[in-house]
């Protein structure tokens, strides 16, 4: 199945699997067969910043899918969608939880910014940063009519004339969609402020408007249109991370590092756990997710949702949150959206 | 005529008796769960899918249709009879329905709701059957400046449904505006009138909205008034449409699907702007003809909305087949449903996987007939719900008003915005505000910045750029016209209609006025 999109209609209709859930368990509850979450048990929470169907939702549930099969936690894991502010809301219940160690947060980059434009008063490494899980590469996207055939052809307009490119992404500034050609216009000599861009309602609104033609060059993850693309509704200039991509009409698009262009950009998802937990239970909830990635299961999602396997633990994930944290908030900072 | 072909083949593969009792299964589910108040189609479906799971392609698919149009069904039945419309879609349903159900005509209001949603749901399906590949490459040429067009002409019209008293319906449509206002701005993401509330950033959602002002609003009204006003009971009224009933339902059903198609087969179209022109329309309509029973209870306004509401619904499928972009909330759902059952939507689906795309849209029409054939003598049944004693059926109306409202996000919040809303709908009962200007400045205001925003970022602040598409050129002509007709027509000669649209709405009021005396 395709990826869905963060924000917009997909959203909205997969907050309804949310409400269904919640019905459902209500109706558990009401009819005793409710399981109760007691003191000694092992069951355990796993907190999505946004709705179901979203990214985050996908990465959370795949793994707590495997964790529950495969009983690495020894009980049930329960997911609740915190859905709000970008991630923000989901980020307050956490750091709220101080010292709960039975609950775990899915997030990722979105976060990251949302947090900045919320102004709350905490960042991801504040928590208890347990794993990063994946990694998501971010596209260049032009219509099949575009006078731009590669990379080079779009940077060389771009930078000519910052102004007469209409950018469009699929989230609202601090997002993904909104860094990516942010750092790219900055890692290529334009001035971020001078970007030109339209923030779309999610993938849906995004592939109108490329397919449209009403915008020259669409920024957004490149799980979403693998449809558009295979059938050559929509041209792939290049792709954000460190290896190409695989897929029809996807392997010929380059890297931008390939392009001479000096700019990885990932989107990425991995697991907090709320401030104040003792090292003793951080190390084995580490162990529960390395245990997890090891799986068969585990690399079987990854392939099914064409996610990149880039899983780091602790301290180098809290060091990779710090660095990620630095690099919004430059991005932020040049767009004085700080 | 190959389509035809093609699809009389889809109807050859669908057609057996076991698949007939998967889709009458599928029906009956959809109704049922979608008449749980705040589960619109789209939750319905959601619900309702892995249902299918398991059964093979066609027999899946068939089931899937009936959910749909049951889940779609189910949602205008709980409009009607609880006044608490489970998504925006259903708000214009819900106003002259619920009075018509007040007024003892429930079971004719459900019945031209199921005759209109079976019409527009046919002809819609048999125009995605014809044109989609077609309708779905002029539709990605309509961009932000026709929808803002469209926005304007909708804002325009909606001064025609003020009320009696001007200065009450454009308070009422501002404080619906800056309702539409609260949350985060998307171009700039910088939150507006949250007051530090992140669970205000994600903008309040309109089912909460109509629910607080419509049902809760209603429910504090009377309550206030209990003790006061003697016990009204409803009248039983008869079961099924009559002869007169028919008449006056055929004309707003096919008007409702013509406008209700084309904005589903546009990308950005929804069914919030047609379900409202179709109200308008039948309205204006009613009143020229001297009929205007609208703010009692006017079955032309349940005809009209419902049937473009299902139009709309139809016509989301080309963007969705034919481009493989969901367009709502239902039709996100369905793309994640179609990949299930190894229907990739894209451009070359009509090519590719013709035999399951047939399937496909013939069970969409049977599932559509068969609820007809199920519904229909249902309606009657429904309409006995509102005869259970006043303070019963209004306990039960906030029972699910609140479960409806916590329904949409989970959020224990959004209870605390329902009451503060139902406190606003019963202070604009009591001074006589109209509440159909606030809900539509709910809707369209937030559509309307949207579009404008996108036109002026695409164009870097150009604003020529509102009139760079024919549409929306023919649009403003359109808008020009309305505004500037009916002056010339008053100076040439006094007009009666206008008279008539005043008169109605001032009944309304005046009526209301006396009871708060």
């Amino acid at each position: 199945m395709r990826p869905l999109t963060r924000h917009g209609t997909r959203r909205r209709a997969a907050r309804t699997v949310a409400t269904v859930a919640a019905l459902s368990t209500a109706v558990l509850l009401a009819t005793g067969c409710g399981v109760t979450r007691g003191a000694q048990s092992d069951d355990m929470t796993m907190l999505i910043p946004n709705s179901p169907g979203g990214g985050y939702d996908q990465t959370g549930r795949a793994a707590v899918a495997v964790m529950e099969n495969d009983d690495i936690t020894g009980g049930n894991v329960e997911v609740t969608n915190v859905i709000g502010a970008g991630g923000s809301v989901a980020m307050t219940r956490l750091m709220n939880a101080e010292g709960d160690e039975r609950t775990m947060m899915t997030a990722g980059l979105g976060v990251v910014g949302s947090l900045y434009s919320f102004g709350a008063p905490y960042k991801l490494d504040d928590a208890t940063p347990l794993a990063q899980l994946i990694e998501d590469q971010e596209g260049v996207l032009v219509p099949p009519d575009s006078p731009f055939e590669t990379i080079d052809d779009l940077v060389k307009a771009w930078k000519a004339d910052p102004g007469s490119i209409v950018v469009g992404g699929g989230s609202s500034p601090g997002g993904p969609d909104h860094l990516f050609p942010m750092q790219l216009a900055s890692a290529v000599g334009i001035d971020a402020r001078d970007v030109r861009y339209v923030p779309y309602d999610g993938g849906g609104p995004l592939t109108t408007a490329l397919l449209g033609s009403k915008i020259d060059v669409g920024f957004s993850g490149v799980g979403e249109f693998t449809g558009q693309l295979k059938d050559g509704e929509l041209r792939l200039l290049a792709v954000s991370g460190e290896e190409r991509l695989a897929g029809d009409n996807i392997s010929d698009a380059p890297t931008l590092t390939e392009s001479g262009i000096d700019l990885v950009f990932t989107n990425w998802r991995g697991v907090l756990a709320p401030p104040g937990i003792s090292d003793q239970r951080r190390a084995e909830l580490i162990a529960m997710l390395e245990e997890m990635h090891e799986t068969p299961e585990w690399q079987q999602a990854l392939e099914d949702n064409g996610w990149i396997d880039e899983f780091k633990t602790g301290d180098d994930f809290t060091a990779f949150l710090q660095e990620q944290d630095q690099r919004v908030a430059t991005t932020l900072e040049e767009l004085d959206l700080l | 005529m190959d389509n035809l072909g093609l699809l009389m083949g889809g109807f050859g593969a669908v057609l057996t008796p076991e698949n007939l009792m998967y889709c009458a299964i599928g029906v009956l589910l959809g109704t049922f769960v979608g008449v749980l108040p705040g589960i619109g189609p789209a939750m319905a479906v959601a619900l309702l899918l892995p249902v299918t799971y398991g059964l093979d392609p066609v027999a899946a698919f068939i089931m899937f249709a009936g959910i749909y149009y049951g889940g779609m069904y189910g949602g205008s039945t709980t409009a009607i009879l609880l006044n608490t419309p489970g998504e925006s879609a259903s708000v214009m349903t819900a106003l002259e329905g619920n009075l018509m159900a007040r007024a003892g005509k429930a079971a004719q209001a459900l019945a031209t709701a199921a005759i209109g949603s079976f019409i527009a749901g046919t002809i819609g399906t048999l125009l995605v059957v014809f044109f989609a590949p077609a309708l779905a490459s002029v539709a990605v040429e309509i961009g932000a400046p026709s929808y803002f067009a469209l926005m304007v002409l909708a804002m325009v019209s909606v001064t025609s449904v003020l009320g009696g008293s001007p200065l009450r319906g454009f308070i009422a449509l501002f404080i619906g505006l800056t309702i539409g206002l609260v949350g985060l701005d998307l171009n700039t993401g910088q939150p507006r009138l949250s007051f530090d509330q992140p669970l205000l950033a994600d903008r309040i959602d309109v089912v909460v909205v109509a629910v607080g002002i419509f049902a809760l609003g209603e429910a504090l009204w009377v309550a206030a008034h209990l003790r006061r006003s003697p016990a009204h009971v409803i009248p039983v009224g008869r079961p099924w449409m009559s002869r007169a009933d028919f008449r006056r339902s055929w004309g707003p059903w096919l008007r409702g699907t013509a406008y209700g198609f084309p904005f589903g087969a546009v990308p950005a179209g929804g069914a919030e702007i047609p379900t409202f022109l179709s109200y308008i329309t039948e309205k204006r309509i009613a009143a020229r003809h001297g009929k205007d029973e609208f703010g009692r209870g006017a079955i032309e306004g349940v005809a009209g909305p419902e049937a473009a509401n299902n139009a709309s619904a139809a016509g989301t499928f080309v963007p969705l087949l034919a481009l493989g972009l969901p367009v709502t909330a239902t039709s996100a759902v369905m793309l994640a449903a179609f990949q299930g059952y190894g229907i990739e939507p894209g451009p070359s689906l009509m090519t590719d996987q013709p035999d399951l795309v047939w399937a496909l849209l013939a069970s969409l029409l049977i599932g559509n007939a068969l609820l007809l054939v199920l519904n229909l003598p249902l309606a009657p049944v429904w309409a006995k719900l509102l005869r259970i004693p006043r303070p019963q059926l209004y306990a039960g109306i906030l029972f699910f008003a609140a479960l409806g409202s916590y329904a949409t996000n989970l959020q224990p919040f959004d209870l605390f915005l329902l009451l503060l809303l139902g406190l606003l709908g019963l202070m604009m009962r009591r001074f006589a505000l109209p509440v159909l200007p606030l809900i539509l400045g709910v809707i369209l205001g937030p559509l309307m910045e949207l579009k404008l925003r996108e036109a002026m970022a695409i164009s870097g602040g150009e604003v020529d750029a509102l009139w760079s598409e024919p549409l929306a050129v023919v649009i403003y002509a359109v808008v020009a016209v309305a505004i500037i007709a009916p002056l010339v027509l008053r100076t040439i000669r006094p007009a009666p209609a206008a008279v008539a649209v005043d008169e109605g709405l001032a009944g309304d009021t005046t009526r209301e006025e006396e009871t708060v005396r």
